[in-house]
This record gives C-alpha cells, structure tokens and sequence, in this order.
C-alpha cells in the first residue's frame, strides 16, 4: 500500500494555543525547538526551512521562513514562505516534502505561528474596492460565520440535520480536546449549554463558531533514508499532501466572494472543491477513507464538521448526521474525527493550523496522545479550507 | 431637499432598473458576476470577447442567515445597529449564485431554502456625502 513518495515526520512540537499577545516569532521557535527536541534534531543539521505566512503582523509575517530561521540563528540553509490562506501550513509541507523527494533536502523544518486580533476576522486594513475580501465586508456585511451559517442551514434543508446535532459536534469536540495540554479551551459544555448560547448567524451559535487564536507549531520531516539513519526505522510517515484548486464551475459560494461560478457553459460535474482536496491526498497515497483510523478536520463551526464527514469519504452524502449519532466519530468510535478537541477546543491559528493538524496525527499514530488517543490508530488523514481557493489535506500511516 | 443617491461601489448593480451588471463570454456564454473583463475564466476557453449583460433580477434561495451581531469596518453599521438577514441566491438561466442582504425588515423567519426572491434597491448607508445604495434581494409578494 505504501508508495515510494513518502517522507518521515521525525519531529513534532506546538506552542500552546491561547490569547497570549505576544509576538508570533516567539510561538514559531517554541514549536520549533519542541519539534527539533522530539525529533532528536539539532537545529544546524536543517538544511531546508518552510514558513507558512501570517498576513496580520507585517513584513517578518509575509517571509515567515526567513523570520523564524534568523530567530533560530541563521545556518546558512535554504529557505521558503508560503502563504495559501488556512492552507498555508499545507503548503509549506508541500514544499518541503517536494525538496526532500527531489533530493535537495535531507531533512527539513516545517513552521507556522500566528498572533491574533479580537473578534471577527476583517480584511486588512485600507479601502481596496477591487479586493473580493474588502468589497464583501462593505458591501454585505458578509463574516466568515455567514458562509458556515449558510452552509449549516443548507444541510438542515437538504439533509435534515438539526441544531442539536450541530451542538452535539461541539459537545463531542470539547470532550476530545479536555486533556489536550495544547488546546485553549479544555471545558466540557451540554448541548443545552451550547443551544443556549446566543445566535450569532442563524442557525449557528456562540459556542459553535471557532475562536480566532495564537499558537505556534513545528514538523521536522526527512527522507526515508534520513530516518534510517537516525535510527527511526518505523516512522510515521508522510504519504500524501494535497492542495488542489477548485474546478470550474465552483458552485459552492466560498469565502470571500459573494457570487459562485457559472455553470451555464460547462455543468458542475463530479466532486466538489471540499471533497476534491482529500481525494487528491488520498490517490497520491494510494490509501482510501475505507483506512482511515482518525481525522483531523476543520470545524470553523460545528457544522461544517458534517459537511467534511462526506468530503473526506467516512460517510456517504446526506449521511453525516447518522455518522455522529451512532458515535462513530467520537474516541472509542468507529473512525473518531477531531481527536485532538479541533478548532471547537484551539481556536484558528492561521499559519499554524494545518500543521497542528499533522501535529496531532504523528502522536495518535505513534500512540502519544495522552487522554485522546485512538487505540490502534494507523491511518490518519487531515482537511482544511480557506479563502481564495486555498484547501489542504495530509494522509499519514505508520 | 432630496439626499444625493449613488451606488455604494460603482460596477456591481444599476440601482435604476435594479439589476446586476456582469458579463457573458461571447464564445461559451458563461456568466461573470463580479463582471470578469480580461478573458474568460472557462478553462476550456480561450476567448477575450466579454460582452456587458445584467442579470436575471429573480431567484430561488440557496441558503439563508442573517447576522446577529454587527460585522467590522469596512461594513459601515447603522447607530445603533440593526440585525438584518443574507440569502445566497441561485439564479437559474445564469447557473450563478449571488450573496445579497434581504431588504430591511426581512428576518429568517420569513424565509426558506427554494423560496423565490427578487432583486431590489436599498440604502446599505447614509454620510454627509451622499445615500450609497446597494442591491438586496426580497421575498417575491404571490398576491400581487
Ligand atoms: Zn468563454
């Protein structure tokens, strides 16, 4: 089953996530350090750095691999940033995988940090009338939770779901993340709880939308001959990294543009963008959702958890809502998703997102995750979404 | 004296008929909304000829909120503000679907995923300089 395109993650490691004010850099090299210590690592022996942007904290955010390789000291290696909205953690995976399987790199370090404002994320500041993100805000008062609230109430609509289940995702979630020592929130709630909270776009709640935060988070990953050497022989491994574009037509209204693709040329035609991202991941693997043990995916809001149950295949369409009833996506469930509490237990950490997510993979598949683990867990995959066409998704197997 | 009225952002709708102003490749004929000027976005079209169109001014609703807490400049708010609902609109002959505010006064409760809407005009804000209007979509009155 394993294909010939695989790196070793050799070394994982996070700042916790919080509102801590401080600056992002600081989030960056804790994880860093924590991902190279794992990994047995010493920092001068990285000969391949891959920051993933933060566009909130000015020019050391744009070249975020430059910023956290002086921050490390400077050696002299090669250096990328990427920036892809959510999926900027994703992609400077990619690359640096890409740099490892070329042969340029032996062994590299994968890192994100972000430091967060209160409240709403709003564009960046200025009057840019030709910027999709600038105009929905002005024209629209158009947030991020009016997209996840349109989506939520499309599938009550089409697929019967209710607010309870919505709730119950919440609930699920912050049960997983309660002894996650890197999640922020770490309390349990009751759906009455989470119904009781106030509406903020109907029919999402409070409590069902996630926090904006700060956090940092790291991968030291290798070639497989690089491991070896090491003396790692069996470890968790990076098997596929997608981060496709949409196709045309994209029917689906996505963040920030308030008008979909038109499909009167060219009909919509097989899967949408969401369901596309996992399925590239998982032919570059060569592995099917059917061996999938966990997932880690992006639920901006509760509901959109069900919507990523279909998209990465644990689940036929119109079916999710019966997956999480029956628990099969709760630890102790038949394929338990967001193991680690999700962004319901850690908020959004922008560049650091992505990277979490295969943060928490390499420790459920090594059997590492302390009061969440999925027992037996071989086979895990990662999904997320962001602006501008921008998705990602990681399977990784041991 | 009658306030000075003008779109909020000039391109997007003529307030006058009110319809939305996109584009049609002359090639294929796929719609663009925001209107697409350089070349068509089609992928299996090569074309450049972009011809000025507007949109149907009636839909169904794809899906509906509404915004329960005031959202961050640059959306300027009512003092103080008022709560108003967003449907996303699927107009048929276009294959597009379009993100609107109700007109003032329509909640959720009003609404419902493949209800029929149709397109009108409305102030989004008012400033010394002028009523900046914008579209907004509301629910098609069956009695007339
Ligand atoms: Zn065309």
């Amino acid at each position: 089953m394993a294909n010939d395109k695989r790196v070793a993650v050799l070394g994982v490691g996070m700042h916790p996530w919080g509102k801590w004010g401080r600056n992002f850099v600081e989030y960056g090299v804790a994880a860093a350090q924590a991902a190279l210590a794992d990994a047995g690592v010493p920092w001068e022996d990285i000969d391949y750095v891959a920051g993933a942007d933060t566009i909130r904290n000015g020019y050391p955010g744009f070249i975020a691999g430059a910023t956290f390789a002086q921050a490390l000291g400077w050696t002299g290696a090669q250096v990328s940033s990427s920036y892809a909205a959510c999926a900027s953690g994703a992609a400077a995976l990619s690359n640096a995988r890409a740099q490892i399987l070329a042969g340029f790199s032996d062994v590299a370090l994968v890192v994100g940090a972000d430091t967060t404002p209160k409240g709403f994320f709003k564009p960046v500041g200025g009057e840019r009338r030709d910027d999709p993100d600038w105009l929905r805000f002005h024209l629209l008062g158009a947030t991020n939770p009016t997209y996840f609230a349109l989506y939520a109430r499309r599938r009550m609509a089409i697929y019967g779901a209710t607010e309870e289940d919505f709730a119950q995702v919440k609930v699920k979630n912050a049960r997983h993340g309660l002894e996650n020592p890197n999640a922020r929130y770490r309390k349990e709630v009751t759906v009455e709880e989470v119904l009781a909270s106030p509406v903020v776009s109907d029919p999402l709640r409070l409590l069902e939308i996630c926090a904006t935060s700060d956090g940092g988070a790291a991968l030291v990953i290798c070639s497989m001959e690089y491991a070896k050497k090491h003396g790692v022989s069996s470890p968790v491994t990076v098997n596929g990294v997608a981060t496709v574009t949409p196709t045309f037509p994209n029917t689906v209204i996505e963040m920030p543009n308030f008008a979909t693709d038109s499909s009167v040329s060219v009909p919509q035609e097989g899967r949408s963008f969401r369901a596309s991202i996992a399925h590239a991941a998982y032919e570059q693997a060569g592995i099917g959702p059917e061996d999938v043990s966990l997932a880690e995916v992006y639920d901006l809001s509760s509901a959109l958890e069900l919507d990523w149950y279909e998209d990465i295949g644990l689940c036929g369409e119109g079916k999710a809502e019966q997956l999480l009833r029956d628990g099969d996506t709760t630890i102790g469930g038949r394929v338990p998703v967001n193991p680690s509490g999700g962004l319901a237990c850690f908020g959004e950490a922008i560049p650091a997102q992505a990277i979490a997510q295969v943060c928490e993979a390499t420790w459920q598949l090594r059997g590492q995750a302390t009061g969440r683990q999925v027992e037996g867990a071989t086979v895990a995959v990662t999904a997320n979404q962001g602006l501008f066409g921008h998705g990602s998704s990681v399977v990784l197997a041991r | 004296m009658t306030p000075v009225q003008q779109v909020a952002v000039e391109g997007f709708f003529d307030p006058t008929i009110p319809a939305l102003l996109g584009t049609r490749c002359v090639e294929c004929a796929t719609v663009f909304f925001p209107a697409e000027e350089t070349s068509c976005r089609n992928p299996h079209c090569t074309s450049t000829a972009l011809e000025a169109m507007t949109l149907s001014t009636r839909g169904t609703v794809w899906s509906y909120t509404d915004a329960q807490y005031q959202p961050p400049p640059p959306y300027v708010a009512a003092d103080p503000y008022v709560p108003f609902a967003l449907a996303a609109v699927e107009l048929e002959k276009e294959g597009i679907v379009v993100l609107g505010q109700l007109a003032h006064g329509i909640g959720v409760d009003q609404l419902s995923v493949g209800m029929e809407v149709e397109l009108v005009t409305e102030v989004l804000y008012s400033d010394e300089e002028a009523e900046h209007l914008v579209w907004k979509w509301r629910p098609v009155n069956n009695n007339g």
